[in-house]
């Protein structure tokens, strides 16, 4: 079976996968990191957002072997176990912008990468931005004000 | 999803080669062929990654603009070149599916597909495109026919789109409610020669196509009344949860008007409707 490597949260990993196996499978079972989600599997919910070298992806949808030599970034890699969250997952805290959880990291994931393309977004651009994350409690609004706010945040701690 | 044998070529030759000798699909950005495959509607024994081996570059060439087959959705939208010269493209590639979708989606991968809702092929129709491959350079107007097919031949890579720019140009869709491709979209726009064309996308079966009625009722004037008798034939319309043959018919009736509009207007550009839009009185159709 053919392998692959790749750099996950800072951390140099190589496994054994099988062709079809999705990134998001790699990164769950392979590498035991649970954060990411699997939601819809059809590409549509955006529980399994990560970032591959540095863009949000949705990892339902890439092959493990198309991440050979990336960079990827899950939601364990945005801060360390144990150290203070990113300003992001503070917001997501603060504003209760989650209720089962199920799609916050990708929620947390697509929101940093907002916030790193646009400066103080809106309402309609956090709404626009976040069509391709589905969650089934909260109605968005505490998303959304959470995303604002950790962009604020970002912009001043420059993350 | 029946396991596979991944390639990766180091050049073109080498994933024709490939795909002629075990019949392998080509692997783009993926987000339509990998969906499809979990779906079961295709089992390749293997699958070519040709991401690292297809051109991505966007240039202006002479009165068009050209965009390499392996361009993501995302790059194609903040293209400085293409917002300059033909703006309503970028715009129109801004909208397909959400972001993380168009960090992977490829212009080559999305023509290879030809979604009956997508909307490049769209694009393509209304502006004339040229589609360039491994072996040929083929017309839109040729390139797709049918219900998720195309002309392209095993073995046969798309490696990029030319699109003449006119600045007469306007992309309307309006949305399914659920997932959120084009219920129907029109793209409506005058070419450089002053022909008008009008290309339908998410109403047929058989995929995007061009209405011919609409464009001749448009050839006398290039305004919305000119398209008040056209009518298009409900055969070979979707029919489905969210709308019946002759509400998609009368959508595409109404989103050509307003995209006409929109194209002979000041502000030509794109524009995204859902229920429940709030629309300006004046700007109704």
């Amino acid at each position: 079976m053919p392998e692959v490597s790749m750099s996950v949260n800072g951390r140099a990993v190589r496994g054994v996968v099988e062709g079809r196996t999705m990134l998001v499978d790699f990164l769950r079972e392979g590498l035991l990191l649970t954060g990411t989600h699997v939601g819809c599997d059809t590409t549509q919910c955006g529980a399994c957002i990560v970032h591959v070298n540095g863009l949000p992806m949705k990892s339902c949808t890439m092959l493990a072997l198309q991440c050979e030599g990336a960079d990827v970034t899950t939601i364990e890699g945005l801060a360390a176990h144990g150290a203070p969250l990113h300003p992001m997952q503070a917001a997501f805290r603060e504003h209760h912008a989650l209720q089962c959880g199920y799609c916050t990291s990708g929620m947390v994931m697509m929101a940093v990468d907002i916030a790193r393309r646009v400066a103080e977004p809106d309402e309609a651009t956090i709404r626009e931005e976040l069509k391709g994350n589905i969650c089934r409690c909260t109605g968005y609004h505490h998303i959304v004000d959470a995303v604002g706010a950790g962009a604020k945040a970002m912009a001043v701690s420059q993350t | 999803m029946r396991d596979f044998v991944y390639h990766r070529p180091t050049s073109l030759d080498e994933a024709r080669q490939l795909a002629v000798d075990e019949g392998a699909m080509l692997l783009a950005g993926g987000q339509t062929l990998l969906r499809n495959m979990k779906h079961g509607r295709h089992s390749p024994a293997s699958l070519v990654d040709i991401t690292g081996v297809v051109p991505r570059q966007i240039e202006r060439r002479d009165d068009a603009v050209s965009i390499g087959a392996g361009a993501t959705h995302a790059e194609v939208a903040s293209s400085a070149t293409l917002r300059r010269h033909l703006p309503v493209l970028a715009d129109l590639v801004a909208h397909i599916g959400d972001p993380a979708v168009r960090n992977r989606g490829t212009l080559g991968g999305t023509l290879a597909a030809n979604e009956p809702a997508g909307d490049y092929p769209a694009a393509c129709l209304a502006l004339g495109a040229a589609i360039h491959t491994t072996g040929r350079t083929v017309a839109a107007s040729e390139f797709f026919v049918g219900d998720r097919r195309t002309v392209l031949e095993a073995g046969e890579i798309v490696i990029g789109a030319t699109f003449p720019i006119t600045g007469r140009a306007a992309y309307v869709k309006f949305l399914n409610p659920a997932a959120r491709y084009a219920m129907v979209g029109v793209f409506a726009a005058l070419a450089s020669d002053g022909s008008p064309r009008v290309a339908v996308t998410g109403a047929r079966t058989n995929g995007a196509f061009r209405w011919g009625e609409a464009e001749s009722a448009l050839g006398a004037a290039f305004t919305p009344e000119g398209l008040n008798g056209a009518r298009l034939s409900l055969e070979g319309l979707m029919e489905d949860l969210f709308a019946d043959t002759a509400y998609r018919a009368h959508l595409v009736g109404v989103l050509a008007r307003r995209a006409v509009a929109l194209a002979a207007g000041p502000a030509p550009g794109v524009v995204v409707l859902s229920h429940g839009s709030r629309i300006r009185p004046e700007a109704a159709a």
